[in-house]
């Protein structure tokens, strides 16, 4: 049952995602601009962290996505997001754009602020490897 | 004087009663902009259930949407104003307050308040969750069960 009720959430979650990237092109974009190199274990200590300078709504990535990216999440209206590890969801980082934009939102709602090119990178880095 | 609330807030539930009737099937968003960038976070409420100042009043504050960040670039959020305010239902209220949920809207809450079981409430977590209980709310369909 559960697997199809995911595939439509997986055709939602990105519903005109021209196929403008990849993982592995993000994090190489975000490690250069950082100019370190990226860390899974940070990227997972700031994904499941608790931070209190954004919105009090949302103090964690993991109040909508989760504690495992694999696995659905939901948002605070109800309505399911479909999992955030491209091992499971092969939309996911494929549109540039797109990846910019929910990094913007979300980062802006959960620490106050946007995202470092460093964070992003460790994010995608901890992502894609599970 | 003490009357006046009364005869108001039958004619309010009565105006609730026949309007909700005329919304079993409410026209789906179509246009493109707004069903990609109101969809990801709830369903993509139709136009038609909002007044246009409410529609106007939702897109000037993107930034802080229901204490979340829901910001556009100016050309899309322009763009999808210019549609939701085009397609909007009438304004029906009297005051000066804009109504920002159709969950708030008087014939919202008295098509709902009985109607809904406690457990169907729970499961959906929230009003703005329309899906949650109207499988073909994306179609448009408000009278599925
Ligand atoms: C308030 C709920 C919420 C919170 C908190 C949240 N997200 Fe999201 N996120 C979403 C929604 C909704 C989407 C877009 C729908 C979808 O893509 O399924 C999304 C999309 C994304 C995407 C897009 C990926 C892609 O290419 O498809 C990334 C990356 C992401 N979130 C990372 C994060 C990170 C990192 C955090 C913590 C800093 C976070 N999110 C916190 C709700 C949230
Ligand atoms: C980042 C996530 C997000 C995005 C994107 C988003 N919304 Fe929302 N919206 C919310 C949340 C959270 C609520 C409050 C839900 C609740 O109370 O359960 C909400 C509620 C609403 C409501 C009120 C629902 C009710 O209770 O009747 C309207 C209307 C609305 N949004 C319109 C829009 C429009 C128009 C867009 C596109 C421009 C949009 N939303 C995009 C998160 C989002
Ligand atoms: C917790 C469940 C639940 C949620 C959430 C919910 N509804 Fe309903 N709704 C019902 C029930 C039950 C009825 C009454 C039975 C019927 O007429 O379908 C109803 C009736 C209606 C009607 C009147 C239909 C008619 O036959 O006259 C409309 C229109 C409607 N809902 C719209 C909405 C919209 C729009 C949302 C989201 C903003 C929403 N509902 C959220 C359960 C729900």
């Amino acid at each position: 049952m559960r697997h199809l009720l995911v595939l439509p959430f997986l055709l939602l979650a990105t519903p005109v995602a021209a196929q403008s990237t990849t993982a592995a092109e993000l994090l190489a974009k975000y490690t250069a601009e950082a100019g370190t190199e990226a860390s899974a274990e940070r990227g997972q200590a700031l994904f499941l962290a608790s931070h209190s300078g954004g919105k009090s709504d949302t103090p964690s990535c993991t109040t909508c996505h989760g504690t495992d990216p694999r696995a659905m999440g939901q948002a605070r209206t109800g309505k399911p997001i479909a999992p955030l590890a491209p091992a499971v969801n092969p939309e996911r980082f494929t549109d540039l754009k797109f990846v910019e934009k929910w990094f913007g939102r979300n980062c802006t709602s959960v620490l106050g602020r946007a995202c470092t090119a460093a964070e992003k990178a460790d994010l995608v880095a901890w992502l894609s490897s599970l | 004087m003490t009357r006046t609330p009364i005869v108001a807030i039958a004619a309010m539930l009565f105006a609730g009663a026949v309007t909700a009737d005329e919304m079993e099937y409410m026209p789906p968003v179509t246009h493109a902009a707004t069903l990609e960038e109101c969809s990801a976070c709830h369903l993509a409420y139709p136009a038609g259930f909002l007044p246009p100042r409410s529609w106007t009043a939702i897109m000037a504050t993107l930034d802080d949407h229901f204490g979340e960040n829901a910001g556009l670039d100016a050309q899309t959020r322009a763009a999808i104003e210019a549609y939701l305010v085009a397609n909007a239902g009438r304004d029906r209220s009297t005051g000066s307050a804009v109504v920002l949920r159709i969950s708030d809207l008087p014939w919202f809450r008295h098509e709902h308040e009985e109607e809904v079981s406690r457990r169907a409430f729970e499961k959906a977590k929230s009003w703005a969750n329309c899906s949650a209980c109207h499988e073909a709310a994306e179609q448009g369909n408000f009278d599925d069960d």
